[in-house]
């Protein structure tokens, strides 16, 4: 039997929460006798090239791209997990939410004390992935089935966690390895 | 009238004295009923209703429900744990908490209350209010942002420190905690002694140049959810 596939990805996040992943330390090495990694940034492979059972998202949604992101890796993954506190509040990015998309846009590319921007415009390139309004928890986009929250969550979370589904058990994490800090 | 009053909390028989509430004579017993508005020390304010419990299959709050022969009360089960992490989830929703960098992170009674009641993220869409600081004072401020209107700070300066500083002002959504002052925390006569700062169980009122001292795993609910102290008999027996 084909072993289990898991996916990753970093929307709105700092790659913090995969930090976090590696630092399961020599347990990547039974991590990777349990499953295969599909689509993420630690094995760099682009696009999903199949049916993946767990899908871990860093990050919430602050642009277009991330909301595409997200989207297919809901397509692609039987169960989903944000990880870390911006897949699941927003986080740091969030805390543009309270300023109007276009003062943070003029603040970093107009009016900021060292901006040095002689063009004077926004960039508006279709390359560029448009800002969204704020940033959204990735629930507040798609079907989310577990939340490990942290910041980053200690890799005794994620590696339990990752555990228990891979064996079909609950997810019980003790009392200290679910903190938001 | 007798000097102790029998009642049952969660089919456990419980003795208490005349004139206790609920959450005191439970207390008293070992029994944490989760709060948030209520504090030691000072009048119960009933407000946040974290500590409602059904008293004969009606809900009350049991920081100002006096106990009263053969009442049954209800309090650790899934129903009320559920709806106390509703009200929790609404608290974390309508305003902006920010856990991972807050100094009051780790030390914090709404962010030990999540952990207690096992709670990963909030079921509501976050609202992100635009809320003020008040960094004016040299040695104390005020977050907004981190504020759940429990109104310990105001009963604190009123009752405890005598000074009357802080006020609620504005209804609804608009209801935030103000100085009573001509314009800022600055122009009021707080002093870092008050009781109100330390009644805050939140990060909105806190000391300057004081963040992030306790490390990582040395705070307060690291390690044991809160009310672990009062269910292992440690804490002092609320006899006020």
């Amino acid at each position: 039997m084909a072993k289990p596939k898991i996916a990753t990805t970093s929307l709105a996040g700092c790659f913090g929460c995969h930090m976090s992943l590696l630092d399961i330390d020599d347990r990547i090495l039974k991590l990777i006798e349990l499953v295969d990694f599909d689509k993420s940034p630690i094995d760099d492979i682009k696009e999903f090239t199949g049916r993946c059972t767990v899908g871990l998202i860093e990050g919430g949604c602050a642009n277009e791209e991330n909301v595409k992101v997200l989207q297919d890796f809901r397509r692609h993954c039987d169960i989903l997990i944000s990880v870390g506190d911006c897949a699941i509040n927003g986080g740091i990015p969030a805390l543009r939410n309270t300023i109007p998309i276009k003062e943070c846009l003029e603040e970093a590319y107009l009016n900021g004390p060292t901006v040095h921007n002689p063009s004077g415009k926004i960039p508006g390139d279709p390359e560029i992935p448009l800002m969204l309004d704020r940033v959204y928890p990735c629930h507040e986009v798609v079907k989310i089935d577990y939340h490990l929250p942290g910041c980053p969550p200690p890799a005794d979370t994620i590696w339990e966690a990752l555990v228990a589904l891979l064996s079909d058990k609950p997810i019980e994490l003790p009392y200290e390895l679910v903190k938001y800090d | 009238m007798s000097a102790t009053i029998d009642f049952i909390i969660d089919d456990k028989e419980i003795q208490g004295r005349p004139g206790q509430t609920i959450l005191e004579a439970a207390q008293q017993n070992g029994i944490y009923i989760p709060r948030l508005c209520y504090r030691e020390g000072l009048v119960p304010h009933g407000s946040c209703r974290i500590c409602t419990v059904l008293v004969n299959g009606r809900p009350q709050s049991a920081c100002t429900q006096p106990i009263a022969p053969g009442m049954i009360v209800e309090n650790d089960t899934e129903k009320m744990n559920g709806l106390r992490r509703n009200i929790i989830d609404m608290l974390f929703v309508e305003g902006n908490h920010f856990c991972m960098f807050c100094e009051k992170s780790g030390n914090c009674e709404l962010q030990a209350l999540a952990y207690r009641l096992g709670i990963t993220a909030p079921k509501y869409p976050y609202m992100f209010p635009k809320r003020d600081v008040d960094a004016t004072h040299p040695d104390i401020f005020i977050d907004r942002n981190r504020c759940i209107l429990c109104g310990r700070c105001v009963r604190a300066s009123r009752d405890v420190d005598g000074k009357h500083i802080f006020e609620f002002v504005g209804r609804g959504p608009h209801k935030r905690v103000e100085v009573n002052a001509e314009a800022n925390l600055a122009d009021t006569d707080i002093s870092m002694t008050d009781e109100a700062v330390e009644a805050c169980p939140v990060g909105a009122l806190l000391k300057k140049r004081v963040g992030y001292a306790v490390p990582i795993g040395q705070r307060l609910y690291d390690h044991k959810p809160i009310g672990s102290d009062i269910e292992s008999g440690v804490a002092p027996a609320s006899s006020r």
